[in-house]
């Protein structure tokens, strides 16, 4: 049932094919999953769902669970009673029993290996390139970056997933992200996908996989590649994915789920092939080049509302219609900033730096080489590094960083989504400014009436020293 | 699943783009472990002026009284009007699950994001899809008419406004008889149970290195 030529297939045709069960009377697709992540907060109606048919888990082997959304960053030692919320305790302690009674390897609350699902997954090894990956949560579309399908779905499907190992859907259309040339110094994967969802929207890309290609998304590492895939996302697209090539092996090879010996040697042969056709087809293709991106950062409440840090705020009277005039004038309002404000000029009154699209210890690594021997300027209330994972963490405080963060006046604490979306105690007050490294700016997304602004590490931790943003590029 | 056949309502409009799910359901009801208890906090930090949370009854709340969902002329209403791209973000089914338990039977709009229309055919809420210009009117109708009000017959995919005249719209045969009958999915890839084994058999062995098991 191939609905491509040969010579012509995309990646994501090849992926799809290879996982293709069959139609269903219905004329769905069902496609087979490979690997099915479970958190903490999609996942607790979809057991109930099982309970309630009688059904079972079809492949239990296939799912790994970790809490990530409500733990606390702060007093881990006192395990699941350190949540003080009784809702979100409730959650946690249900993502306990579901795991045990059906037998699903979960990296609990005390687990070191426990953290940000999406940054857990690669971590392990637990994604691997050619598999079809699905978790609860929209930002499964990191995985790709291992030239994975990834995909994120929703509770009804997570069901699904447990019960069938299928995912019922019809394919998606092919678009291509290419993306020429080298990335400047202080420009980073997360400038390239902000400016991709600035020219794209956030719904440029519905309805497709994108591929990301090109020299500059060859010459990024995976934690990079991962920043991009996740952000996928924010332009609409349900899944993003990057071809196969020596990084990808590498930061594979050697990880506890990832196989060895001749199993390895097998996969390798296939997953070298895992890459479009000279001449595949694409449904849409956009081109960038990356000698002329700059750091950027948003100054609305929505991921398309970017521009680079020498850039302003629009003005409404500059809008193409009256609907995006209102749009415009409704997120400066809330954003409290004015038509034309130089995006310097934004005062910060918290800095995080997290989240499963800045969290790996490359992120932290570029945040610590800018603050180290710094000062938090007086201004900014609270400065946080939220590590993605426990082994994040702990590597970071290996090579040193974690005692930068310290000095420089950070607070470090322990892996989770934290200020990402703020359903543990770590949020934004009302009206205040912060640089994020996560990927939603959305109204109170990081706390009621909190005022988000995205950026790359680089940006948010020069933004933590100046007390406002400033070009991290006149820094390195 | 509820079945979808013909269903009227007050239609409700929210002239905004890029509606996400973050503001359709905030994070902080997301802490529930069930699939009810999510339409009275629908839409929560435009429709309440404080922050609300699990537990907190609308009657303790101070009322956001210019939001669309508290004007008077609006109460009941059944079928959300909106704009582009409706539903993006994050992708929490509990937004479906809010608006369906509000009242809201469809939602009309320009386009939807890709998970949340998923979403929507697996609980039985409608989603519409219209053309820019046709929705325009519709907003023009609402602005005009006090109580205006759309019976949606899926059957026929019409839309049918009181004043006599109707608006026809697209949908997938399979996504339409899936809400017709209220099918459920699972119990329709149950149904394929033989396929699937057959098919892991052979991909067992041609990639082995993924199972352990
Ligand atoms: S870090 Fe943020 S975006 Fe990522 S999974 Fe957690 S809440 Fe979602």
């Amino acid at each position: 049932m191939l609905d491509w030529e040969p010579g012509l297939a995309t990646l994501y045709d090849k992926i799809w094919d290879d996982h293709l069960v069959g139609r269903r009377s219905d004329g769905v697709c069902l496609l087979y999953i490979d690997a099915h992540l479970l958190h903490e907060v999609t996942s607790p109606q979809a057991f109930e769902g099982l309970r309630l048919a009688g059904r079972s888990v079809w492949r239990v082997a296939a799912n790994l669970a970790t809490p990530d959304h409500n733990v606390p960053t702060e007093n881990r030692a006192a395990g699941i009673g350190g949540i003080s919320d009784p809702v979100a305790r409730e959650q946690v302690v249900t993502l306990d029993a579901n795991c045990k009674q059906h037998g699903i390897t979960q990296f609990d609350i005390h687990d070191i290996r426990q953290g940000i699902v999406h940054v857990v997954g690669p971590e392990q090894g637990a994604t691997l390139p050619g598999m079809t990956v699905v978790c609860g949560d929209s930002h499964t579309s990191t995985h790709g970056a291992f030239g994975a399908l990834a995909q994120g779905i929703g509770t009804s499907e997570v069901e699904h997933v447990l019960a069938t190992q299928c995912l019922a859907q019809s394919k998606a259309r092919n678009m291509a992200v290419r993306v020429d040339g080298a990335l400047p110094d202080g420009v980073y994967a997360k400038d390239l996908v902000l400016a991709m969802i600035g020219m794209t929207g956030t719904a440029g890309a519905t309805g497709h996989t994108i591929e990301y290609t090109g020299a500059a998304i060859r010459a990024l590492t995976m934690e990079g590649r991962m920043t991009v895939c996740n952000m996928s996302i924010e332009a609409g697209a349900r899944a993003g994915l990057i071809a196969v090539d020596d990084i990808t092996l590498e930061f594979v090879h050697g990880r506890p789920f990832a196989p060895v010996g001749a199993a390895w040697n097998a996969a390798e042969t296939y997953w070298r092939t895992l890459e479009s056709d000279a001449d595949a087809q694409f449904d849409k293709e956009i081109v960038l080049q990356a000698e002329r991106l700059v750091p950027h950062v948003t100054w609305g409440t929505s991921p398309e509302m970017v521009v680079g840090v020498d850039g302003c705020a629009p003005d409404p009277a500059d809008a193409a219609n009256e609907i995006q005039a209102d749009s415009v004038a409704r997120a400066l309002h809330y954003m409290g900033l004015s038509a034309n404000q130089p995006v310097t000029d934004i005062v910060l009154d918290r800095i995080f730096i997290g989240s499963c699209t800045n969290a790996r210890i490359e992120d932290l690594r570029v945040a610590a080489s800018i603050v180290a021997g710094k000062r938090v300027a007086k201004s900014v209330k609270q400065a946080l590094v939220v590590p993605g994972s426990g082994l994040v963490k702990a590597q970071a405080e290996r090579e040193g960083l974690a005692d930068i963060f310290l000095q420089a006046g950070f607070e470090w604490r322990d892996p989770g989504c934290s200020m990402c979306l703020a359903m543990n105690p770590d949020k934004l007050l009302p009206g205040e400014h912060c640089a994020s490294t996560s990927n939603r700016n959305f109204e109170g997304r990081q706390g009621h009436g909190g005022r988000t602004h995205l950026v790359s590490p680089a940006m948010a931790a020069a933004a933590s020293i100046a007390g406002h943003f400033v070009d991290v590029r006149e820094w390195i | 699943m509820k079945a979808f056949g013909v269903e009227s309502g007050v239609v409700v409009p929210l002239d905004r783009a890029n509606v996400d799910t973050d503001q359709i359901i905030p994070k902080q009801f997301l802490k529930s472990i069930r699939r009810t208890g999510f339409g009275d906090n629908l839409f929560d930090s435009w429709r309440f002026l404080d922050e609300g949370d699990i537990g907190v009854t609308p009657n303790e709340r101070q009322i956001n009284h210019d939001f669309v969902l508290n004007l008077p002329r609006y109460q009941d209403g059944g079928v959300l009007l909106a704009r582009d791209n409706f539903g993006c973000g994050s992708s929490r089914e509990h937004a479906v699950w809010a608006l369906m338990e509000y009242g809201f039977k469809a939602v009309i709009a320009p386009s939807f994001a890709d998970i949340f229309y998923n979403n929507c055919f697996k609980n039985g809420l409608l989603p519409i899809v219209l053309k820019e210009e046709k929705i325009d009117e519709l907003f023009q109708l609402v602005a005009r008419e006090p109580g205006f009000t759309l019976t949606i017959r899926l059957p026929d995919q019409r839309i049918e406004l009181t004043d006599g005249t109707h608006v026809d719209f697209e949908i997938d045969a399979m996504r339409k008889r899936k809400l017709l009958e209220g099918l459920d999915d699972i119990d329709l890839t149950w149904a394929h149970t033989d396929a699937i084994r057959r098919f892991e058999v052979g991909y067992r062995t041609r990639r082995s290195w993924l199972f352990k098991d």
